[in-house]
């Protein structure tokens, strides 16, 4: 395996390993180290999963490589979510994209963080069409908003609702979401 | 409620040969509280908007001031047709994040009734999506399979429809004395019941001309729109969660994926079809080697997962239900999100009806197989 991985131009590192359910990450993460150096900013691998921190700017770019490159294949995109770290923590948001490649059998997560002053993230819609109401829904709960989204508008809440609910500082009682949060 | 921006030519909507037509949220054949906003030109569909959220109940907004074990009734009430396969995948993700080793006896219960419980869940779909299209016999037929079925619930669990199947590190009670019997019971009898509906169903000229060419999807769209579950094996792509990435005891199975080959509505109605009779066939093989021994993992009395974050999937009825768990290092998760395979099939709909008749709008959410309480949470 690593002397495939030494290979700089080879970037099919997933082909000697069965599509079962062995999940070679390392290799994933080695492979997109060596690729694009500069994406790839933090990797963390936890509970047999690899996340990898990716700079906001890059994120359709790198979305779109990982789709289409060989080795990687990350046609499906299983979930896009973002959570709230708390209204005090700098970055606040980060944005999470769970990639599955349904020919490799592996998967991925991107991880995207933002502050509370400017929760912007380019959209992944182009990239996989499957994100639009993903996309919609962590908008309309925890205010994410997803520059280049060709239609987005609350998905869950009515379109007057205030406020985003699933951030943290939002009220779990009272009536008028703005007098109880104050 | 949501506005739909919809383009109309002309002047006023009189002079348009074009109209808007809201389908629900009452109505029966949206399985629920769903409205589809319809543009029509005759009786033909030209564009559509659905419209969600009349169910939110604001479910992961809830869990993140609940203790881990408290949250698995709430996820019983997402898919309510399969309640036992929701709370697998909770328990699951909190298992495999605790790194829990849950008895093999427990991997195989778990699994005997996740398959029973989708075999339940098909026959809901079958009944409901064959009285849509105008089969009233089958609705009967399907429920009388599907009491069986929840009978086994009730003696195991003590409900039939949100069971709180699971506990984390195992089960809360062992097999009750006779689940052995009347699974094997069910087993045996089923078989010639799928043949039944068979007999009513796949020749029949009014279902052909109903579902044959209605709704196609390709592969390729399926997977950019994030299909799951039949409604991507419709299609022909072989993608099953239970054979990619084993979990419970399905690694010891032998089964088959079963695929379509048009994508079409009839494709999918024998796709899952043929998914009951695997379905059938694991747990005939789990029931013959259900192993002895316990059925709990060795479990702290508080349950806290060490911080970080998991994502973790099952292949439900419907798809692919993923959980994505955000833990503190608390006694209750930071954020918790669902991945509803309802919802993402859902929004398949607008493609798959264009072009359609305003009857085939039934049929095609009557083939993706929507649970509303899910999409809306």
């Amino acid at each position: 395996m690593s002397k495939e991985l030494e290979n700089k131009g080879q970037t099919n590192v997933q082909a000697e390993t069965t599509p079962s359910n062995s999940v070679t990450p390392s290799p994933l993460v080695a492979a997109l180290r060596r690729e694009k150096p500069d994406w790839a900013g933090e990797v963390i691998e936890a509970f047999g999963e690899v996340t990898v921190i990716v700079p906001r700017e890059n994120i359709l770019e790198i979305c779109s490589y990982l789709k289409t490159a060989p080795g990687f294949e990350f046609n499906f995109l299983a979930d896009l979510c973002a959570a709230d770290r708390g209204p005090e923590e700098e970055p606040r948001f980060e944005v999470n994209y769970h990639l599955f490649s349904i020919t490799k059998h592996h998967r991925l997560r991107l991880k995207v963080l933002l502050n509370d002053d400017d929760p912007h993230v380019q959209t992944v819609t182009g990239v996989w069409r499957t994100a639009n109401w993903h996309e919609r829904e962590t908008f309309d709960l925890m205010g994410i908003i997803f520059d280049g989204h060709p239609d987005l508008r609350r998905i869950l809440l009515p379109d007057d609702w205030e406020g985003h609910a699933l951030r943290k500082d939002f009220p779990l009682r009272g009536f008028d979401a703005r007098r109880s949060a104050s | 409620m949501h506005q739909v921006e919809i383009a109309t030519t002309r002047e006023t909507l009189l002079d348009s040969p074009e109209m808007i037509l809201n389908m629900g949220p009452q109505h029966p054949s949206t399985h629920g509280v769903l409205r589809v906003v319809l543009r029509l030109d005759g009786e033909t569909v030209m564009d559509l908007d659905c419209d969600i959220g009349y169910l939110h109940r604001g479910m992961e907004k809830i869990a993140e001031s609940r203790q881990y074990p408290m949250i698995a009734p709430y996820w019983d009430r997402l898919d309510y047709l399969a309640a036992v396969s929701n709370g697998l995948v909770w328990v699951e993700t909190v298992e495999q994040m605790m790194g829990l080793d849950v008895p093999p006896r427990a991997h195989y219960i778990r699994t005997i009734l996740t398959e029973l419980n989708r075999i339940a869940s098909h026959l809901l779909w079958l009944a409901t999506h064959a009285l849509d299209i105008g089969a009233v016999t089958v609705l009967l037929w399907c429920l009388r399979e599907r009491e069986e079925i929840l009978k086994i619930f009730e003696r195991q669990f003590g409900a039939r429809l949100t069971c709180h199947a699971w506990r984390i590190g195992g089960m809360p009670n062992d097999a009750y004395d006779d689940f052995e019997k009347d699974v094997r019971q069910f087993v045996n009898n089923f078989p010639k019941r799928i043949d039944e509906y068979e007999t009513v169903l796949s020749e029949n000229r009014i279902w052909l001309s109903r579902t044959v060419g209605i709704g196609v999807i390709s592969a390729e769209d399926a997977i950019a729109i994030g299909l799951s579950g039949p409604a991507l094996r419709g299609s022909g792509v072989a993608w099953d969660i239970r054979k990619a990435r084993p979990y419970a005891a399905y690694a010891d199975m032998d089964f088959d994926i079963p695929l379509g080959e048009n994508g079409d509505t009839y494709d999918r109605y024998l796709v899952r079809l043929e998914e009951m009779r695997q379905s059938r066939r694991i747990v005939q093989q789990a029931i013959d080697n259900l192993p002895d021994g316990p059925v709990n993992a060795k479990v702290p009395k508080i349950v806290k997962p060490p911080a970080g974050d998991y994502y973790h999937s099952i292949e439900g009825p419907k798809g692919e239900i993923g959980c994505y768990l955000v833990a503190d290092g608390t006694s209750s998760p930071w954020r918790v999100r669902v991945r509803p395979p309802s919802l993402i099939n859902l929004q398949a709909l607008r493609q798959m009806c264009i072009g359609h008749l305003v009857a085939d709008v039934v049929a095609i959410i009557g083939t993706l197989d929507i649970v509303l309480g899910e999409i809306d949470r």
